[in-house]
């Protein structure tokens, strides 16, 4: 396997606090590295760092310190239009000031491939077509994407970020806003993307059972820096875990085999035990 | 149906309004001339001191094509503004550009220049000037870490609309009267006739906006997602801001320059559009053109005739669409989560 990314002693401050009252949030000479091909979690309290990894690795902020490679190639020295065909994010929550159609909103995800050209290609038609047909969204594609439910959006930027046709696709807490029934659907659909297309899948996630049960490796991040690195098994230990988050956890195994964390409540009542 | 095709369906359907609604306006008129004789005058074949040549050439044929070229630059310039924002209210009589063109326009006319083609450009000038400063006055004040947050636009709006126009009260109290003669006239939106060698630096000005903003359209779509979404897809934020911004200020400064402060055309023109031909921008921007051309003028038509032969001030009737509208989509938006 070879590194996709990598991420070389990278530190960051942001020039001064989004919210006064927030901690001053930096990275300290971060370093890990992404396999081609994986499926990578990363993991963490808030403001860990987590939203703010992603940002540096698509250039919307900047390293103070340290190099971000993809492919070996410093980040710094790629276009943004360059990065967009081999990077693609799913955000959270996209804002919706206009009521684009879910066909829009997957074709502006060719952009891209053509920054020049004014209207998109019945080629670039063909690839918005494929990949809302591989997230389940083409029967949507008239509809403004505010009448459509939080799953069925979510699943509408997948399919954007597919017609970007990336190496790699990130993910910013891609089921924070799903209920149950979505989170397996969302998981399921990550995994059949990995797995057929070969697209490296990199997440950021509060939800650590979610990572445990979808990842292939996780990276625990704690103060902008790495705690742990490895597999759901290794990462997920409730040592490392307690320390972290500052809390007493569980930690139990799946039917799948998989790691599952829960709180460890304090009031827990001594007569059912 | 491709999207190049609905283009040109629908620029061919709004281009045939706009020829109905420019021959009514050329018909039409407080000098009470016959069809027949409009026809003459248009045709060439009355004289050039008969009445009807005078009126239809000189008054009227003139009037139509600045209040054309207004309303269309006025749309487009809407359009912009409410793509940069993402703000379906954004416009630029709402966010106060049209009061700083304002101002540099009375700037201008303090300093003594006056109607001749290289003074039109050096008022056009003070007029972009303006409206840039306006604009970005506002933009700075709105924009925060997590955004633009649409109240906050709208009240920098309005704040730096009245500061710009206590600037104009202050400006026309201090200096001698008889040297901004048709000032306040001028403040209220006016399309008089104007010769054609401004007409020609007013189209000029008009489409170098018009070009840089279409030649956009498909990267403003992009920023309605955000400005960190927009650069993750490959889109140079700040150079799109920047000409973008520029683009609409000199759309602006150039109609008040050239008619003086006509508002709400930005706000009407687009949100009706938006409900023929959705909210694409490659869609919008020519659309607008054509549209805002047929919707300022059916306005401008109107005021000449509703109280003939005395006259209201376009801006009124622009005004009086688009408080209603304004209403609208504010309520309407209000209950849309955002």
């Amino acid at each position: 396997m070879s590194v996709l990314v990598e991420f070389r002693d990278v530190s960051f401050t942001y020039p001064r606090p989004e919210r006064q009252r927030a901690p001053r949030f930096a990275f300290d000479a971060l370093s890990f590295a992404v396999e081609t091909g994986e499926l990578f979690g990363v993991i963490g309290p808030n403001s860990a760092g987590k939203t703010s990894l992603l940002r540096l690795l698509t250039r919307v902020l900047e390293p103070a310190r340290g190099e971000i490679l993809l492919d070996g190639r410093p980040v710094a020295g790629i276009a943004h239009w360059e990065l967009a065909r081999q990077v693609a994010v799913v955000p959270q929550e996209t804002p919706r000031p206009f009521p684009f159609s879910v066909e829009q909103l997957v074709l502006m995800g060719r952009y891209p491939h053509a920054p020049g050209r004014f209207f998109e290609t019945v080629a670039d038609a063909a690839v918005a077509r494929e990949a809302m047909t591989a997230t389940g969204t083409l029967a949507l594609a008239p509809l403004p994407l505010e009448q459509l439910s939080g799953g069925e959006r979510q699943r509408a930027m997948l399919a954007r970020a597919l017609a970007q046709e990336p190496r790699l696709l990130v993910l910013d807490e891609p089921t924070s806003h799903l209920d149950l029934r979505y989170q397996a659907e969302t998981a399921e659909l990550l995994r059949r993307l990995n797995r057929e297309r070969g697209v490296t899948i990199l997440l950021v996630s509060h939800d650590l059972n979610l990572a445990a049960e979808l990842c292939d490796r996780l990276l625990l991040l704690h103060e902008g820096r790495v705690a742990r690195v490895g597999s759901p098994g290794e990462v997920l230990e409730q040592s490392v875990l307690e320390h972290v988050f500052g809390c007493r956890v569980v930690v139990d195994k799946s039917a799948s085999g998989r790691p599952t964390v829960q709180l460890a409540w304090s009031h827990a009542d001594p007569e059912r035990r | 149906m491709t999207e190049r095709r609905r283009l040109v369906l629908a620029l061919a359907v709004l281009a045939a309004l706009l020829s109905l609604v420019a021959f009514t306006a050329l018909f039409l008129g407080s000098a009470g001339l016959s069809p027949r004789a409009v026809v003459r005058a248009l045709a060439g074949r009355a004289e050039p001191e008969s009445i009807e040549s005078i009126v239809t050439l000189g008054l009227r044929l003139p009037r139509v094509l600045a209040a054309t070229l207004a309303g269309g630059a006025l749309a487009v310039a809407g359009v912009a503004f409410q793509g940069l924002t993402r703000n379906p209210l954004a416009e630029p009589s709402v966010l106060g550009v049209t009061s700083g063109a304002a101002f540099g326009v009375v700037l201008a006319q303090i300093a003594g220049l006056g109607a001749t083609v290289t003074d039109t450009l050096a008022v056009a000038a003070f007029a972009f000037a303006g409206a840039l400063l306006a604009a970005v006055t506002v933009y700075a004040i709105a924009v925060s870490p997590g955004g633009l947050a649409i109240q906050t636009l709208l009240l920098a709006g309005v704040i730096v609309g009245i500061f710009f126009s206590s600037a104009i009260t202050v400006v026309i109290s201090i200096v001698d009267f008889n040297r901004l003669g048709g000032v306040i006239h001028w403040l209220l939106g006016n399309l008089t006739p104007m010769p054609p060698g401004s007409l020609l630096v007013f189209a000029i000005l008009a489409a170098t906006g018009f070009v840089l903003i279409l030649r956009s359209a498909r990267e403003l779509n992009l920023l309605a997602l955000g400005e960190e979404a927009a650069l993750q897809l490959g889109v140079n934020a700040e150079r799109l801001k920047r000409r973008v911004f520029l683009a609409a200020a000199l759309l602006t400064g150039t109609v008040v320059a050239f008619t003086g402060p006509i508002g709400f055309v930005g706000l009407v023109v687009p949100h009706v559009l938006r409900g023929l031909v959705g909210p694409d921008n490659r869609m919008l921007v020519p659309t607008s053109v054509l549209a805002g051309g047929a919707f300022l003028l059916a306005a401008d038509t109107l005021a000449r005739n509703v109280v003939a032969p005395a006259e209201l001030s376009v801006g009124v009737i622009t005004a009086f669409c688009g408080a209603p509208v304004f209403v609208w989509v504010l309520r309407s938006r209000a209950r849309m989560p955002s």
